[in-house]
């Protein structure tokens, strides 16, 4: 970035790049629209060429508008935070969070009642469950892991966030690719790959998001003013780096035409099997765990005022975690035609896995440690700390669902999304929902947020949701699962595939009621911070920030 | 030093914990991934299976467009009750063009990858046009939007694309790709003995039941009748591909 010299305005390197590269791009994406094979394409080019268009202008209009100097690293001698990009995040997290939820439900009520899908294409189950996984993963989620992870760098770091468009560039671009992806599933553009279904064009974007991002949090990390990385960060990182290792390595694919949506993947049968769910179970490991439990390592401290209970379990932690992960995939592939060894080594690491799954567990409910009697009085807290609860119970779950007997079981059935939803909704819904209650009120400047009781309210709606989801799946899973292995006292199976459908439909009424639960809960949520944001009190003296740990 | 002290180097340098991570990381993968790349014993040897044909290939990606996987498997497992309610266990060779896989993750349907030959066509455009008027328990959607034409001219460029990442589609294949689509759901098609040769067991039907080019729904019955159909369990021989 260079400096603006006295009296004149100069454009800093990103303003010089972004600018031209958009208005090449926009041109870009209208010769696509024009060319486009398929209508999906056509619109996706035109999307992309309005969205160029606009992010040039405002470039440049910035530019001019701007005064010549950057906005100053340190104001009297503290750093002068960058909160814009990480405010929009967090709005948009409450967004696509409720938005995500809300299709969850519907999906749930279509399986309850398949009227519900309309028999149109746009509105049938198959092109709205991806829309619902990647809604609450990558929108809601993601975009809590964007602006906590740009918070907490900038304030245990001491230090602005480093790059002054490339924050903006990574929370829009992020939730361009968000909007891309979404509308693609509706209009059937997908890769077919759980979790990973946004076809070529999608994926290149999120490349180019993703690198940005990296460069932003790495950056910001190499002009700290701590002598020590906080651990929190390394958790960040370990997500960062290695969703971009995931992201490449799953996702090749040969267009069949440059200016068409449909490509085919590189991989093929057993090896695109093994490659998908490398990826799709460390989506899991590192999105929804590694990510959240820097929010963990950060928030819970905070909110609590205590320091990490043991700062050498969260060392152990770290390494254990990062390096058993990557080995789980081949749990979702047993006793399929994976060769036997891959499937073995899958289902020992995943119970090593326990081990410090667990350990960071303890490690965030003990930090607690001397505070407990703020669960009493503090309900986000509480919300953070039942998170960790329900994070203790899944990555229990999971090992004991990995021993290849017990998912011969389980394996197809509704007990795995009960188990996702155990760790979706109670471990990365919670833990999420507390540290949007932390930041928003820090981020606007408020002294807390508009009201408790309301928090109270969203913790009880949502922990009764989750506990009535995950018990419908649970009965509903174990016992489909013994009906299609059970055999009558002559050794014919005893019943056929629509009569185990049929037993799953008063289950499918409650997770849909749990789920009606989770998304009221979502909107006290919103209500709650948009008061905060809009009629809180505002707060005269700025939150110091975390002391790191040594 | 201790072990705590030692540590220092990743808790004070960025670009030692970023190259920390990537190597932890990377093992697991490596290890687990490059030798299903080289091993023999990964894909066994049989007889049978062979790329899609075009209009299969077009059924497929249906299929997939759909998101059928995320209700119907297509791998059975080894287990006493699959192999009896759905056929022969899954094999890793009948997959091996399957750009991507559809092994699928759950089954709130049943398995399909042997659906091939069970039901007739007249009953998979019922099924699939109006799920419940067949089987009034059914969760399933209808899909009544399948009657769409097909866009023909462009599936020279789906087999190529295939080939390129891997899929053994021969240069005749290639060529015949547009008069194949349209042979195979049109028995009267003079261009029909020439698809059989190219793709052997390939069944020439007017799937949908209705005349004129060849539609969404004639392509996913296609691709359905087809599945699991290939390999020929009275010959296949289990103990040549112990591993």
């Amino acid at each position: 970035m260079t400096d603006a010299s006295i009296g004149s305005k100069s454009m800093t390197i990103g303003e010089a790049l972004l600018a031209p590269s958009f208005l090449v791009l926009a041109f870009l994406c209208v010769i696509g629209a024009a060319q486009a094979h398929d209508g999906a394409f056509a619109f996706h080019a035109s999307i992309g060429a309005a969205a160029s268009l606009i992010a040039a202008f405002a470039i440049i209009n910035h530019y001019y508008n701007r005064p010549a100097e950057l906005p100053a690293q340190e104001i009297n001698g503290r750093p002068n935070y960058n909160l814009g990009p990480i405010k929009f995040g967090a709005v948009a997290a409450v967004f696509w969070g409720v938005a995500g939820f809300l299709v969850g439900l519907i999906i749930a009520c279509q399986l309850a009642w398949p009227t519900l899908n309309l028999d149109l294409p746009w509105t049938s189950f198959g092109r709205l469950r991806p829309l619902h996984t990647s809604a609450v993963i990558f929108a809601f989620g993601g975009n809590v892991l964007v602006a906590t992870s740009l918070y907490v760098v900038q304030k245990t770091c001491r230090t602005r966030l480093a790059g002054y468009l490339a924050p903006w560039f990574v929370v829009l671009g992020y939730n361009f690719f968000i909007v891309v992806a979404g509308t693609g599933y509706l209009l059937g553009v997908t890769q077919s790959k759980e979790y990973a279904e946004p076809e070529w064009y999608a994926d290149l974007w999120l490349t180019i998001v993703w690198v940005v991002y990296l460069l932003v949090f790495l950056g910001t990390i190499i002009k700290r003013k701590e002598p020590h990385i906080f651990v929190a960060n390394w958790f960040y990182l370990a997500f960062i780096v290695t969703i971009a290792v995931l992201h490449l390595g799953n996702n090749p694919a040969l267009p069949v035409s440059v200016v068409g949506s449909k490509s085919y993947v590189a991989w093929g049968g057993v090896q695109d099997a093994m490659f998908q769910w490398w990826y799709g179970h460390n989506a899991v490991g590192f999105f929804l765990t590694a990510g959240f439990l820097a929010i963990m390592y950060y928030f819970i401290p905070k909110r609590a005022e205590r320091p990490i209970y043991s700062y050498r379990l969260s060392i152990i932690h770290f390494w254990s975690l990062i390096f058993l992960y990557i080995w789980a995939g081949p749990h979702h592939l047993h006793y399929t035609a994976l060769p036997d060894w891959a499937q073995t080594l899958g289902m020992t690491f995943s119970v090593m896995l326990w081990m410090p799954s667990w350990g960071g567990m303890i490690n965030g409910l003990m930090t607690l440690s001397g505070a407990w009697d703020k669960l009493r009085t503090d309900p986000v807290l509480r919300m953070l700390v039942v998170s960790v609860a329900f994070y203790g119970m899944s990555t229990f779950e999971g090992p004991m669902m990995s021993i290849k007997v017990v998912n011969s079981l389980s394996h197809y059935t509704d007990w795995t999304i009960g188990h996702v939803h155990s760790g979706a909704l109670g471990w990365v819904g919670f833990v999420s929902f507390g540290a949007l209650y932390c930041l928003v009120p820090w981020l606007w400047n408020r002294k807390g947020l508009y009201s408790l009781k309301l928090v109270n309210w969203h913790f009880w709606t949502a922990t009764l949701g989750i506990v009535l989801y995950i018990s419908a799946m649970w009965v509903s899973g174990i016992l489909q699962g013994l009906m299609w292995r059970s055999y009558t006292s002559l050794g014919f199976l005893e019943y056929s595939f629509i009569e185990t459908v049929e037993a799953m439909h008063p289950f499918y009424i409650i997770r849909a009621a749990g789920g009606a639960l989770f998304v009221i809960g979502s909107l006290i949520m919103a209500y709650n911070l948009w008061m905060t944001v809009r009629a809180g009190e505002v707060e005269v003296q700025a939150p110091i920030a975390l002391q790191p740990a040594e | 030093m201790s072990f705590w002290t030692r540590h220092h180097i990743f808790e004070k340098n960025s670009i030692a914990l970023l190259i920390g991570i990537l190597v932890v990381i990377a093992v697991g993968g490596l290890v687990e991934i490059t030798p299903l790349f080289y091993l023999k014993s990964t894909i066994e040897a049989v007889d049978g299976v062979r790329p899609y044909t075009p209009l299969e290939l077009v059924g497929r990606n249906v299929y997939v467009r759909e998101g059928c996987y995320l209700c119907h498997s297509q791998m059975i497992r080894p287990l006493r009750d699959e192999v009896e309610r759905y056929g022969h266990f899954s094999l890793a060779a009948e997959s091996m063009y399957d750009h991507p896989f559809q092994w699928g993750s759950k089954r709130t349907g049943p398995d399909l990858a042997r659906v091939g030959g069970k039901y007739s066509d007249d009953w998979h455009v019922r099924h699939l046009t109006d799920p419940r008027s067949i089987v009034p328990q059914s969760i399933m959607p209808g899909y009544p939007f399948l009657d769409a034409e097909i866009d023909t001219s462009g599936i020279t460029d789906h087999l190529r694309t295939l080939r390129a990442v891997g899929v053994p589609y021969t240069d005749e294949q290639i060529k015949n790709a547009v008069a194949d689509l349209r042979a195979q759901a049109d028995p009267d098609n003079p261009d029909s003995d020439g698809l059989a040769k190219r793709y052997p067991k390939a069944v020439v039907r007017n799937f949908d039941g209705k005349g004129g080019a060849p539609t969404e729904m004639d392509a996913v019955i296609a691709y359905l009748q087809m599945l699991g159909t290939l390999v020929d369990f009275k010959l296949y021989d289990e103990k040549a591909n112990l591993r």
